[in-house]
């Protein structure tokens, strides 16, 4: 709760700082912002608290939610590398600022207990992302995409705000607690029909928000337009942010009528393994192809949401945290290298401009090996056990199809993301020795510590869950 | 305490190994693959003393019940045996190289130990998969890096291949651990065999296959061979001693240690189909070694000929086939070790691995005749080799199975014969030709290496009996499940 405050106290303050101070000095602001509300956060633990007319609940749920997501956008901040030395273009202060906001957004995703601070939530996430996507004015492709992802977002927030609405009008609340109790108290058949439609219209709007297929067309070309400091923000925080609130409202809320919506889910998650995984083969743009593997790790994680067992929201939260750790380092890397060979090379962010990337920079080559590795699910990293919990709780269920697909599916995945460690350590190259600032070095290997560190000993954090 | 240092020595040296890149990263690499092997011994030592498995118990993962637990029995135990002992041959066969960083090669050998080992070691069925797959990481960097002709999609083929059936085995893995008594499951392998048991026939129908497909892939077991023959010939020739001596053992350690103790239903319905198929492997493997033209691959179909008899012998679930298996994965492991050493000797002398283009080596190195005749008879399972041993036990076990498969699989010694001495003909005896013609004699390295083996291949005919008197009372011990 202090955090939020702070978060957007910070973020005005960003914007006035952006005066006077130099953009090293505003990075290392905003990092030290962001630690503070990391800290405030941490400092609630073992505390639940209700706020705002008891719309936002703070419990150690929400909290290691929200670590994630701030943990994530310090990261973030750490990769943006000041956003370079273009005076006349960029504008970091309010790149921070907004980033900030949208944290904001992102943790009343993961504490809401009333429908509209969801929706309050989201849509301060979706609106600061629509910017940041758009933000490299002069390029083209970036002002396609935040169009592109500004008129799908929208249609999608209208469609979710219907089936709030539809929802309301079945149960007469906002409340989570007491939607949840007039479900359970209504019979079935004096429950009105158009709850339902509700209920999948809600469905709708969050698996959008998550890019799961059929509902993913708007992914691939928001992540490869925006810049890549923001496809690295949108595609872990939103996405778990995204998931927490998937979560919360579908388990949660709509626990009662888990039957109804499972099949659907059910078939959305084995549709977005198949489209992510499949589709992922054939990108040539390393950019476009985590797109996809953002897009088929949806289908993984609304695998654990089908079960609905009561770990499925420790591995979501342990998923998440796998999964942004192996996706920022691989975009992290991505993104020095296509800056290095901007100018270099005709598409500097294709498999071939990592050609013989470990001659000169093993540093790079083992993150980005690290990171890749775990994305695929292979011991000695965290995205193993992150799949492992899942599969677990799967067949807990004795859900056995969609899991055989997943395993097809990971194997696919190995396919697309060995691709990038042939290029980096087999295929010939010529890169020269990249320098790496040392904010990037340090957050660089931090991930992939952290990455092999879940991967050896997954209970260090487990047991926080 | 014992267990965990042979387990994460050969891990810690070769980070040390990869990460300060020594200049005598040889003789560390070397000195502690010997260390290795000693303390592996006295483990063994300790073991076959009592008769007792030494076990250690660390929780790993309290909240699944998944712990990290490491044991030596009679039947894991000559693997680790094979393992620590082989280990420093494979080293000792990168002697004088001139290859560029090969601190970086030794670091990622001795990393394949680790995991070997832990795999070998594992007593929770999930660290056993947890290595099982690791395991692929270190060899897949070896032969990709410093592989031969077209490496990069071979090397790419055979881990998605083997991660793809490996796979299926986490599924089972989890199926089963999930039916597990108590509010916490429990991975341990002993759990897992009485909730396997009590399975009905078509569930442990569908595991068997689950659990086969991934252990016939390691193996690798016709119809799933075909990454294998291009892996083994495009490696370095440490890394196909590595996946032929070693590796291939944790598909044949795998059916004897889960698939039969955990599924004797399953095997009563699909054991028959899967044994056909290792009998296929046998005939089909010899038949195609015949017509090699390449040595090295050659050996590769003849690794794949042998190991589908191990598995056709475990798959009998008797004590003989599994005896035999123990016996045959032990002189198997060092006979083709010496014969790709054999191989790569030529080569490296004259930069050629074709059949046809060698001969008459045995007028300029007499030593290198003797080693490879010995090491071939072995292979091909003469009285009084190693090799004999194995197979006479593995045929008996698949007689008594079947008779037609026994006589099938009888064919093999011919056919084994055949391609083995043909290789030996032609490389060493004959006209010599012109690139053999200043063929240099062995030096003392290899002289180091393959004069040990060639006694291990005679010692190992003369005198089984310690060794499978070591893995008898293990093997009689996991009989209990699938009587």
């Amino acid at each position: 709760m202090t955090a939020i405050i702070a978060l957007s106290l910070f973020g005005i303050s960003n914007l006035f700082l952006g005066f006077w101070f130099p953009r090293k000095t505003l990075q290392t602001v905003t990092l030290l912002f962001l630690a503070i509300s990391i800290g405030l956060t941490a400092f609630d633990w073992n505390h639940e608290y209700l706020w705002f007319g008891n719309m936002f609940r703070s419990n150690n749920t929400s909290i290691n939610f929200s670590l994630i997501i701030q943990l994530a956008a310090f990261l973030v901040v750490a990769f943006s590398n000041h956003f370079g030395n273009d005076e006349e273009h960029t504008h970091p202060a309010e790149y921070y600022a907004i980033m900030l906001f949208s944290v904001v957004g992102a943790i009343l995703m993961v504490s809401f207990e009333h429908l509209i601070m969801f929706f309050v939530g989201l849509e301060i996430l979706s609106v600061a992302m629509y910017v940041l996507t758009g933000s490299d004015k002069r390029n083209l492709r970036s002002n396609e995409a935040a169009i592109k992802y500004f008129l799908m977002g929208s249609f999608a927030t209208g469609i979710l705000l219907f089936g709030i609405t539809l929802v309301y009008g079945a149960t007469k609340s906002f409340y989570l607690a007491n939607i949840a109790v007039a479900i359970a108290q209504t019979a079935p058949e004096s429950m009105p029909g158009f709850l339902y439609i509700g209920v999948v219209l809600m469905l709708i709007g969050l698996l959008f928000k998550v890019s799961a297929a059929p509902f993913h067309f708007w992914t691939p070309d928001v992540y490869d337009g925006a810049p890549t400091i923001f496809t690295m923000f949108m595609s872990t925080v939103v996405k778990t942010a995204g998931f927490a609130a998937l979560y919360h409202i579908m388990g949660g809320m709509f626990g009662g009528i888990y039957a109804k919506w499972v099949l659907v889910v059910y078939f959305v998650s084995i549709i977005t393994l198949i489209v992510g995984n499949i589709t992922a083969v054939y990108q040539q743009s390393v950019k476009r192809m985590l797109a996809f593997s953002s897009i088929s790790h949806a289908g993984y994680m609304l695998l654990t949401v089908c079960a609905k067992q009561p770990s499925t929201t420790s591995n979501i939260l342990y998923y998440s945290l796998s999964y942004t750790l192996a996706t920022l380092g691989a975009f992290a890397v991505v993104k020095i290298v296509s800056e290095y060979q901007t100018g270099r090379n005709e598409k500097p962010e294709n498999f071939s401009s990592f050609n013989g990337l470990a001659k000169n920079n093993p540093e790079l080559a083992f993150a980005f090996t690290i990171a890749l590795l775990s994305l695929a699910g292979i011991p000695l990293t965290a995205g193993f056990w992150g799949k492992f919990f899942v599969f677990n709780d799967v067949l807990n269920r004795s859900i056995l199809y969609p899991v055989i697909i997943a395993i097809l599916m990971s194997a696919v995945g190995i396919y697309y993301y060995f691709k990038g460690i042939v290029a980096a350590y087999f295929n010939a190259g010529d890169i020269e020795k990249i320098t790496i600032p040392t904010v990037y070095r340090i957050a660089l290997w931090l991930t992939t510590i952290a990455t092999i560190v879940l991967g050896i000993y997954p209970t260090i954090v487990k047991n926080l869950f | 305490m014992y267990l965990l240092f042979i387990l994460f020595f050969p891990l810690i040296l070769g980070a040390v190994l990869l990460l300060l890149k020594p200049k005598n990263a040889f003789l560390i690499a070397l000195g502690g693959s010997i260390i290795e092997a000693i303390l592996s011994t006295k483990v063994l030592m300790d073991f076959s003393q009592t008769q007792k498995p030494l076990v250690y118990l660390q929780s790993w993962i309290p909240d699944f019940g998944i712990n990290f637990a490491l044991w030596v029995d009679g039947i894991n135990g000559i693997l680790i045996g094979l393992c620590a002992l082989m280990i420093p041959f494979i080293i000792g066969s990168t002697a004088k190289s001139e290859r560029a960083n090969n601190n970086q090669f030794l670091g990622l050998i001795l990393l394949m130990q680790s995991a070997l080992m832990g795999a070998f070691l594992a007593k929770d069925a999930f660290l056993f998969y947890f290595f099982f797959e690791a395991s692929l990481l270190p060899i897949y960097f070896l032969a990709a890096i410093y592989g031969g002709e077209n490496k990069n999609a071979i090397t790419f083929k055979f881990f998605v291949y083997t991660l793809f059936g490996s796979l299926f085995l986490l599924i089972g893995l989890i199926y089963v651990y999930l039916r597990t008594p108590g509010a916490v499951h429990s991975a341990d392998i002993l759990d897992l065999y009485a909730t396997a048991n009590a399975l009905n026939a078509s569930q442990q129908g569908l595991l068997f296959l689950s659990f086969f497909i991934a252990f016939a892939i390691k193996m690798p077991i016709f119809p799933f061979h075909t990454w294998q023959p291009d892996t083994y010939t495009t490696s370095p020739v440490q890394g196909t001693m590595l996946l032929s001596g070693i590796m291939l053992k944790m598909g044949t350690y795998g059916l004897i240690r889960l698939v039969l103790p955990m599924f004797p239903l399953g095997i009563a319905e699909w054991g028959f189909t899967a044994s056909v198929l290792s009998v296929i492997g046998i005939i089909y493997g010899s038949i195609i070694a015949i017509q090699q033209k390449d040595a090295k691959r050659l050996l590769a179909y003849s690794s794949f000929a042998h190991v589908g008899l191990m598995a056709a012998g475990i798959l009998t679930k008797s004590t003989e086939g599994i005896q035999g298996s123990l016996y045959q994965m032990l002189s198997h492991g060092i006979n083709i070790i010496g014969l790709f050493f054999v191989v790569e000797i030529i080569e490296r002398r004259t930069k050629s691995r074709e059949i046809a283009s060698l001969g008459g080596i045995t007028s300029q190195s007499y030593a290198l005749t003797v080693c490879f005749v010995i090491l071939s008879l072995g292979s091909v399972a003469l009285p009084l080799t190693n090799g004999f041993v194995g197979e006479f036990l593995l045929l008996k076990s698949v007689f008594d199975y079947h008779v037609t498969l026994g006589i099938i699989s009888g064919i093999t010694i011919i056919l084994g014969a055949v391609y083995t001495l043909r290789l030996i003909q032609k490389t060493m005896f004959g006209n010599q030709s012109r690139i053999t013609s200043d063929f240099a004699d062995l030096t003392g390295a290899e002289k180091w290496i393959l004069i040990p083996l060639s006694v291990f291949v005679i010692l190992g005919g003369i005198l089984p009996n310690y060794i499978l008197s070591f893995s008898e009372p293990s093997v009689a011990l996991l009989a209990q499940w699938f009587k």
